[in-house]
This record gives C-alpha cells, structure tokens and sequence, in this order.
C-alpha cells in the first residue's frame, strides 16, 4: 500500500496502528475532540461515520452523532451546530455530496469552519462506487479549501491541519479532505496516532467569537443584503481565501515542529522531479502507480517526474507556475471531467494551463489525460503511454492537447 | 411521564395568566417591512415575547426572512440566523446540538437555552417536511419547529403550496377561460401528520394569532415540556388572501369558528380539541358556513357556488367522518370523492 511520507523516527507518545484512509479520519475527529457529528449512508465515504459510531459507543469519543435523513439535513445540522460553537465533523460521497450542494453552498458563505470528508466516488448515472473527482471539485468556487490526500497518515494529518487552518478567525472557511474511494477510503496502511498531548499543543478550541450564535451574542446572522451589501461580503471571502495560503504554511510548519513530521511544500509533493525532463501531475492515489512506472522509466533513461497537486483551494498558483516552468514539457492526469471545456480537458489541466499564463517566462506545452474514471485503476502500462506522448510534446511533435487514456477500443 | 426521555436543563416556562400579565419586553421590534395586516409578523412578536430573551431563532427563507433581516436593519432582538428553505428541522436540530454536547462537555455555561425554528408553509409542508419529521424523531434534544402559515408562497409572489387549500387563486394557479379550478390538492394536515408519525415528539399544536394568548402558552408548554416539538399557526395574509389589511384578526376567527381551521393540542399523546373548536365540537355553539369565509377572499372570488357546496362538503366530512373529527383523516368507511370539475 500507501508508502509513508518522510516519517521520522517513531515517539515514544506516538502509537502505530493498521488502518484504513476512513478509520484515520475518524482517529482524526476523535483526536480533534469533535463536538457534533453528522451520519448519512453513501459508499465509500461512510466508512468514516462506522468508525466514528464505534468509537462514541465505546465511549472513546464525546460528540453529538447525528444520524441524518439525508446529506442537505446532514451539512445543514453541523453547519448549525458549529454556528452555535461546536467543532463539527460531515462527509459524503458523488451523489450524496451534490444533495447536499445547497447546503454545501451556504456554509464557506457563512464563514463555517466544518471540515468534511469526501470519498470520491463517480457521479450517477451510470452507477459506479470507484473514484472520480468530480464530485469534490464542485465546490471549488463556493469558498471551500480543498485538498487530496493519497495515504492514511497524510489522511490522519490533513484532518488536524485542516481544523487548524479552517478554525484559525483569520480563515473561517470549511475544508473538504478528498480521499479516493476504495483506493484509499478502504486500504489499511500503517498510520503514526499522535499523543492527545500533542493534538492538544497544536490544534487550539474552536473559538466562534463575535460570531457565536447564542443569547449572550445577539446577533443576526445571514440577512438579506442584496445589491447592498453582497459585493463587500463577497470581497471578505475572497480576502479569506487570499489569507488561506500563508496560515497553511503556518500550521504546516507547526505541525511539523510539534509532530516531528514534514510534508515538505504543503501544497503540492514533487516526486524526482530535481533532474527531471517533464513532469506528470495529477491529485490522489494515482500518485502510487505514477511513482512506480516512473522508477520503472527511469531505469530507462527517462526522466520523468511527478507533481502531486495536495491543496487545489487555494490554489499555490506561483509557487507552481515557478517549480513548472523548469520542465520541458507537462502531462496533467485527471481523474474528472469538464465536458465541453477549452480544448475538451479536465478541471486540473485547465486550472495548471491558467496558473501558468500570466507568469513571465517559460510555458512547457501543457498536455491532459483523462483517466482512472468511475474507479478504473492508473496502470503502469498507462503512466507510460502518458509519459511517451508528454516527451513527444517536449520534442516538438503535435500531440492531441486531451487524451483519454486506458479507454476500451 | 417517564417513558419521556427527560432532558437536562429543561426549560421552565409557566402559562401566561391574562393578556394583561404579558412582559412588555418584545423581541421583535422595529425595523422588518412585512405587509400591513400581516398575522405571520404578528407571530414572531407574540412568539418570541412567549420564549423570552434566553432564545435562538432559526428563520428558514420565507416572508419571515426576506421581510425581517434587511442587513443593518434587523427587527430581532434575540439572536437569530437564517437557515435555508428545507432546513428548519436541521437548523433547530443542530443548533440543540451543539448546545447539548457544548454544555455537557463544560464548554459553554450549562443552562435551559430555547431553539426555535420558524419556518413557512413553503419550507415547511412542502421542501422541509422530510427535515422536520426527522428533528421529530430525535428524543434528546429540546427544539421547537413552528410553522407559519400563510397559505401559499407569498413572499415570491403567492404561489401555491402544499398548504394552499382547495381552489385558491394563486399565481401558479390562476382561473383562465377553460379552466377555472388550477389548484386541485387539498391542504397538507401537517400537525395532523406530525402528531401522528411521531409518537415520541410530546407536543404538537395548532394555533391562530387571533387568539394569541392561547397561542403563546402553546409555546410555553412546547418549550418546556422536553425534546422536539412542532406547532402549526395559520396565519391570514392580506397580500396573498386577497382582504383589506384590517379584516385579519377577524379572518383567523372565521377560519376556527367555520371549521376549516380547528384548534388542538396534542399532548404526551393525548389529544385536547382547545378554544372555539373544542366549543364547536362539545356543541356549545355551530360551525359557520364556510361560504362566510370563503367570500371574503379575493383568491376564492371565481368559486361558483358548487366550489363553495363542495368546499363545505369537504369540511363537513373533517367534523362528520374523520375517525378523530379534525384532526385524523381516516374514515371507517370511504366514499366517493367526487369534486366539480
């Protein structure tokens, strides 16, 4: 499974426990001291609710678990809940997450700080349980932080960082933790569970503040603004948003003092990409097969790197511009779909494209590959199929700007 | 009753004596712009006067939202939010919530603190119905759902509802030169429904502003009696109804005193027919003719009269047939329903 991301040597307060991308989300939740949590059933994500329910029934947690009728129910309780000044937990899936989506809606609107996991899961119809990112990406322009994690332990971690980031009063936005379902909601890997203590020094309580819904703090919370108002609430969203990045780095480096663990550039995992000619990019566990048949190519001669996107809102867009404008030439895999797009591609490639135009200097030709929908692996054969067209690219040979890769003939 | 989950802290909130005993403190004031005459206005102030000011209020979008929380204008005094359409059962379950597991886990003061959710007709018998019915199911948390209804969508312009009774002219069901009845449903028994389906939720009540007081110890009793409640309040609407403004009050009595809108409680399971109906059910006085109702508004103003017979009939069967007179639609023997075309 998952190879852990530059582990240290293991504390003494630390324990090592076999779980799956679900159960270290829900250690996560239980660590965060999660005050209200809402359940409603949609594979892969609900894995995390059954680890969550077993560890309130066994008393090892002390929230409100909250069943719900439904997902919109499910968002609309937590993000009332944490109005009101709880630390809140929610998740859900493809379909489950786009009933949801009017409540998905208003909660970056409100300055929630809810973190939700998404066990991405291809949208109906046709029915399919395997990931796709689409359903998370459907909020990227609502106010919700985004990030992709691709093990258990960056799983367990992210949810921390994210109640730091998300609760932090400069911040107030939500955060959505994608994991792809199956691939890492469902495969137990070796996790590192930090010590209360720790968690403790890290993450401080939820503090509502001047926003706390409650008798003691009249407030009017949501009114109608209108042509008004709306723009400047807009604008101090968009300002969070614009804050987002540097209190990311913040709490990465904290968590990497008090935890003894560094992922490096919080936003994006760059794989041999020192020497490398060109890179391929993508978000997820794709990463495991990219990384293996990039060893394989290497021993080949090619050399290829990676550049895992981790956080796609915000969106590290210099720092990415600058690390990719060293390579020749750049392969983006998608695991969505943006049908009717420029140049028919993806929603990362499109977003690397932008993130790459307005920056002076080199613009390697950016290519896109659609693959691994509705939980079609990435295969090795693939990553290598990719690899060969972005070196073609890189020659100067024309290639078709949006591939669909690992389709049946 | 100690089948009851017993919640702690619970509120305690004693039954106004008179209208005269009522505080004169209001926590909804000045600054909504609702319609003159408008009754659903009428009970956000007699409503949260009844909580007082240890009280969270959740407004789902409706009238009671657009026409109360113009930004920097705000009519409330008590803290409130707005919460979206379908949600009134999620915000109030939520909002119970976090203050339960808050105050349990020492971190929030631990006292009786009330949660309201207003919501309408709209959000409530049709987009909310599934949300509510869940909140209801919920034994642990002290909540209270109130529905204000005015019949119909009326701040986007009075569309029909689930609520909307038979006939009605509305703006999505408006009498043309073929057809002249569009709205062909009869009105939602929402407390009816609720009070039924859950039989955990201790108390659920219909009330009419123009009997406020009988309406504000409705909420006084829902509020301190334990665990998610609901109350439906009909509310005559000028704007939507089609009266002058000052025929409101007189509008909610004629709707109890013909029948239409009978007043109850059920309490622990134990129905109480209240006020004018439990007069007109003991036959101490008689059911107005509905046409007496009917005629006065403007959005029933194409009935002929088979509409208004077949209107009355349908009534008559509530008081006649319904296995718990108003309240309970089952009948023991069902016959034709046959409406005019």
């Amino acid at each position: 499974m998952a190879t852990l991301a530059a582990v240290e040597e293991p504390r003494k307060t630390e324990e090592t426990a076999l779980i799956t991308g679900s159960e270290a989300i829900a250690v996560a939740c239980k660590l965060a001291d999660v005050d209200v949590i809402t359940a409603y059933p949609i594979r892969p994500y609900d894995t995390v609710m059954q680890y969550v329910c077993k560890l309130v029934s066994n008393g090892e947690m002390d929230c409100e678990y909250i069943v719900a009728e439904g997902e919109h129910s499910q968002f609309e309780i937590v993000k009332h809940a944490s109005a009101a000044g709880a630390r809140v937990f929610c998740g859900s899936s493809g379909v489950g997450w786009m009933y949801a989506m009017e409540a998905l809606t208003v909660t970056p609107a409100l300055r929630i700080p809810m973190i939700a996991m998404v066990g991405n899961r291809a949208l109906d119809d046709p029915g399919a349980f395997g990931v796709e990112h689409n359903d998370a990406l459907t909020v990227r322009d609502l106010g919700w932080q985004l990030v992709w994690v691709d093990n258990a332990q960056e799983a367990l971690d992210t949810a921390l960082i994210a109640y730091r980031v998300a609760e932090d009063r400069r911040i107030f936005l939500p955060c959505a933790i994608s994991c792809d379902g199956a691939f890492l909601t469902h495969s137990q890997a070796l996790v590192k569970i930090p010590s209360q203590e720790k968690v403790n020094e890290f993450l401080p309580p939820y503090n509502r503040g001047d926003l706390l819904l409650h008798p003691d703090n009249p407030i009017t919370v949501a009114p109608q603004g209108n042509e008004d108002w709306v723009m400047e609430i807009r604008r101090q969203n968009y300002a969070a948003m614009e804050r987002a990045h540097g209190v990311i780095v913040e709490a990465y480096a904290d968590f990497e003092r008090i935890f003894g663990r560094s992922y490096g550039n919080p936003f994006f995992e760059e794989y041999m990409t020192d020497d490398a000619d060109i890179v391929l990019m993508g978000m997820g566990t794709l990463s495991i097969s990219v990384k293996v048949a990039i060893r394989q190519m290497r021993r080949e001669g090619k050399k290829v790197g990676f550049v895992r996107m981790r956080w796609f809102r915000p969106f590290a867009a210099e720092e990415l511009a600058k690390s990719l404008q060293r390579f020749e030439a750049i392969g983006v895999i998608d695991r969505d779909y943006s049908f009717g797009s420029p140049y028919l591609g993806g929603v990362l490639a499109g977003e690397i494209r932008h993130a790459l135009y307005p920056g002076a200097g080199k613009k390697p030709p950016v290519l896109d590959f659609i693959c691994g929908l509705g939980g079609r692996e990435v295969t090795v054969p693939d990553v290598q199929k990719m690899a060969d067209s972005v070196y073609h690219a890189a020659d100067g040979k024309a290639q078709p700007l949006t591939q669909w890769i690992g389709l049946r003939e | 009753m100690s089948t009851y989950i017993q919640i702690d802290p619970t509120q305690k909130l004693d039954p106004f004596k008179a209208v005269k005993k009522l505080p004169l403190e209001e926590y909804f004031t000045s600054g909504h712009r609702t319609c003159q005459g408008c009754e659903s206005a009428l009970v956000m102030k007699m409503m949260a006067k009844a909580a007082g000011p240890r009280t969270i209020v959740l407004g789902s979008t409706g009238c009671m939202y657009v026409a109360n929380t113009t930004y920097y204008s705000t009519s409330w005094v008590l803290p409130w939010m707005h919460t979206q359409l379908g949600s009134s059962g999620s915000a109030a379950l939520g909002t119970a919530a976090a203050l339960k597991a808050l105050m349990r886990k020492g971190k929030m003061k631990k006292e009786p603190i009330n949660v309201i959710a207003f919501c309408g007709d709209g959000g409530g018998a049709d987009m909310g119905v599934g949300a509510i019915s869940a909140t209801l199911t919920h034994p642990d948390y002290n909540c209270l759902i109130l529905m204000y209804d005015n019949e119909s969508y009326a701040n986007t312009d009075i569309q029909l509802s689930g609520s909307t009774p038979w006939g009605a002219n509305t703006t999505f069901s408006t009498p043309g030169k073929v057809k002249r009845i569009m709205h062909r449903r009869w009105k939602k028994n929402m407390a009816g429904m609720m009070a039924a389906g859950h039989p955990t939720c201790r108390y659920v009540a219909t009330v009419c502003m123009s009997y406020a007081l009988a309406g504000m110890n409705a909420m006084r009793k829902a509020l301190s009696i334990g665990g998610p409640t609901f109350i439906h309040s009909l509310d005559p609407c000028p704007k939507g109804w089609d009266y002058d403004p000052y025929l409101s009050h007189e509008m909610g009595e004629l709707a109890v005193n013909t029948g239409v809108w009978p007043l109850y409680e059920v309490e622990d399971g134990v129905l109480r027919l209240t006020g004018r109906t439990q007069q007109i059910a003991a036959g101490k006085i008689k059911r107005q003719p509905v046409r007496d109702y009917l005629l006065k508004q403007g959005r029933f103003a194409h009935f002929t009269n088979d509409d208004i017979d077949y209107f009355q009939s349908k009534v008559d069967e509530m008081w006649g047939k319904w296995l718990v007179p108003g309240v309970i639609p089952f009948q023991r023997e069902v016959e034709a329903d046959n409406p005019p075309a």
